[in-house]
């Protein structure tokens, strides 16, 4: 893999939906760069006998049992910005 | 089913979505699962709303109903699943990702391969099952045009889905269709989803004509439309293949309405989700006794019933296979042959009018007016020879409109089958005098000797025995044609 371009970071930009202005983008194009030379550091390490690790905590199986817990949803539907009755309201998609 | 020859190659996937209907709660939090009816975002919690500092933690039940469906489907279950963000942008999205599973970046869905066999025996494999949560329900205030904002209830997401994908085995509209029957049949017959319940069951499929560009069907709502979304695109992409003009990759909507596909969006690319593993959830282990805890609590599956069918009562391969992969029929064809019904005869009834009749009444074939006792009291009532089999279809129909049981109506309406001899010797002997012109005519012409048997028919209404009337006709005829008076 090689540099991070300009044009990598836009679409990266754009598929996050944030806006960054011109020295945002010149900022943060050295420092992305700078995470993916760390990143090839690490791949110089010969993990072959290794197994991957997908997840930090050595635990499985932490489930549920299917029971209802009562909602309490008007606390939560209290922090949506814009609101018609109780719905939620999202800008225009189609 | 390969369509005729030069013509070209037709392969269809689908990837269908079905909620797990009866779960009581979402998939990671303990909302209420059912959502129907209520008022918008009233089940919803801080953890299906992705609110910051929550934990998701999947309910066991949804890992349960998926091993069953694994193991009906023939599919190879993992023994470590893992779950994974899908990220992408859109207001049915609270959280801005979807958990779900992900085959790939060391991702590990509930279960790979299997297959699912349909009637003819031909076989559909099964590429992956997997598990993730339903987005919430978006609600266009308005006309499309001049809506200006799209109101969210989150009551749906984060119920939980089952995500089941075909290769691309199907080759035919009728065969996605056959599929999605049979699919339906064992996820009902397993409890895990109802597919009544409007949008529980849903269906996209991947189209591609003579190994050409491969198009994506969204949006269909049901398993009927499907067969019709995809017929009408095959007709689309043979038209551009005609004129020459390529079929472009893309994805498109199907149109329930003007029964067409709109493009949505072209497919240039592979959408970028950014696939990763979701931090908050730890793998899940799925052991051999887990498994083997399930298989032994699974019902009798269609498959299974149909070979029984078979082997106990003798049933042709096409009656077995209709009414084994559908609940409401083989209840019914159960509930009968207790009672004592002839199984053979009452399979015919079932798949032949019953059917046929319910749909022209538009009832459910689980509505109480199909009773188990008015097929079998019909059965019974054409086997012992007190009606005739064409008196039997009115006798149904009519049984099935109201209350009453068929032999009620055949006591009511008197239609006993005229078997007496004598009465209806004197019917025949009636039409001979009423026919001088086609008696003689019947003597050369066998043809003729059918239109005498009819007017026996009409004038008893239907209830003459056929049998009977065709040995009085014929005999009478015989005499006449040994010179002998019609009577003798």
């Amino acid at each position: 893999m090689g540099e991070i371009t300009p044009e990598d970071l836009e679409r990266l930009c754009w598929l996050s939906r944030l806006r960054l202005s011109q020295e945002e983008k010149e900022e943060f194009l050295g420092q992305l760069n700078k995470i993916l030379d760390y990143f090839r550091r690490i791949e110089e390490v010969d993990v072959e006998h290794v197994p991957p690790t997908y997840h930090v905590v050595d635990l499985t199986n932490v489930l549920r049992e299917d029971e209802v817990e009562e909602p309490r949803p008007d606390e939560v539907l209290e922090l949506a910005p814009r609101r018609k009755g109780r719905y939620i309201l999202a800008p225009r998609i189609i | 089913m390969g369509g005729e020859a030069g013509e070209e190659r037709i392969k269809i996937g689908l990837e269908i979505h079905c909620q797990l209907t009866n779960l009581r709660t979402k998939l990671f939090c303990g909302c209420p699962a059912d959502y129907r009816g209520s008022p918008p975002n009233t089940h919803i919690c801080p953890i299906c709303m992705g609110l910051p500092g929550t934990l998701p933690s999947p309910n066991k039940r949804a890992i349960e109903d998926g091993v069953a469906v694994a193991i009906a489907l023939n599919s190879e279950i993992s023994r470590r699943m893992t779950f994974f963000r899908k990220n992408y942008f859109y207001p049915d999205l609270p959280k801005n990702f979807q958990i779900s599973q992900y085959d790939g970046g060391g991702g590990v869905p509930l279960a790979r391969g299997g297959y699912l066999d349909i009637e003819g025996g031909k076989r559909i494999r099964i590429r992956r099952i997997q598990i993730e949560e339903d987005p919430a329900k978006l609600v266009h205030e308005g006309t499309i045009g001049d809506s200006a904002a799209t109101l969210v209830d989150n009551n749906r997401a984060g119920v939980a889905l089952l995500e089941i994908v075909t290769e691309p085995d199907i080759e035919d509209p009728r065969e996605a269709r056959a599929f999605l029957e049979k699919l339906r049949g064992i996820l009902e017959c397993l409890g895990v989803s109802n597919g009544e319940l409007e949008g529980a069951m849903r269906c996209d499929a991947n189209i591609s004509i003579g190994g050409g560009t491969r198009v994506e069907i969204k949006n269909i709502s049901s398993f009927k439309e499907v067969e019709r979304a995809l017929a009408f695109e095959i007709t689309r992409q043979r038209q551009l293949l005609a004129r020459g003009i390529g079929v472009r990759r893309e994805t498109r909507h199907w149109d329930e309405v003007r029964r067409i596909t709109v493009s949505l969006r072209a497919k240039e690319e592979e959408e970028d989700y950014r696939y990763f593993p979701e931090p908050d959830i730890v793998p899940i282990e799925i052991s051999e006794d887990f498994i083997e805890s399930v298989r032994r609590r699974m019902p009798e599956l269609p498959d299974q019933r149909k070979e029984r069918y078979m082997r106990e009562f003798g049933l042709q391969e096409h009656n077995a296979e209709l009414i084994s992969s559908n609940n409401a029929l083989w209840r019914l064809f159960e509930e009968c042959v207790k009672m004592g019904g002839d199984p053979i005869e009452v399979s015919n009834w079932l798949v032949g009018d019953l059917i046929s009749f319910t749909r022209e009444l538009g009832m459910e074939l689980t509505d109480p007016r199909v009773s188990p006792r008015k097929i079998v009291e019909l059965v019974n009532l054409i086997r012992s020879g007190a009606i005739s089999t064409k008196i039997a279809k009115d006798v149904l129909m009519e049984s099935l409109r109201g209350d009453e049981s068929p032999e009620e109506i055949v006591r009511r309406r008197g239609l006993l089958k005229i078997s007496d001899e004598s009465l209806l010797r004197g019917i025949v002997e009636e039409v001979f005098r009423e026919n001088e012109g086609a008696v003689k005519e019947a003597l050369r012409d066998e043809d003729v000797v059918n239109f005498l048997i009819g007017q026996v028919m009409r004038k008893t209404r239907g209830k003459a025995d056929p049998k009977l009337t065709y040995e009085l006709v014929k005999r009478n005829l015989e005499r006449i044609a040994h010179g002998e008076g019609p009577s003798a």
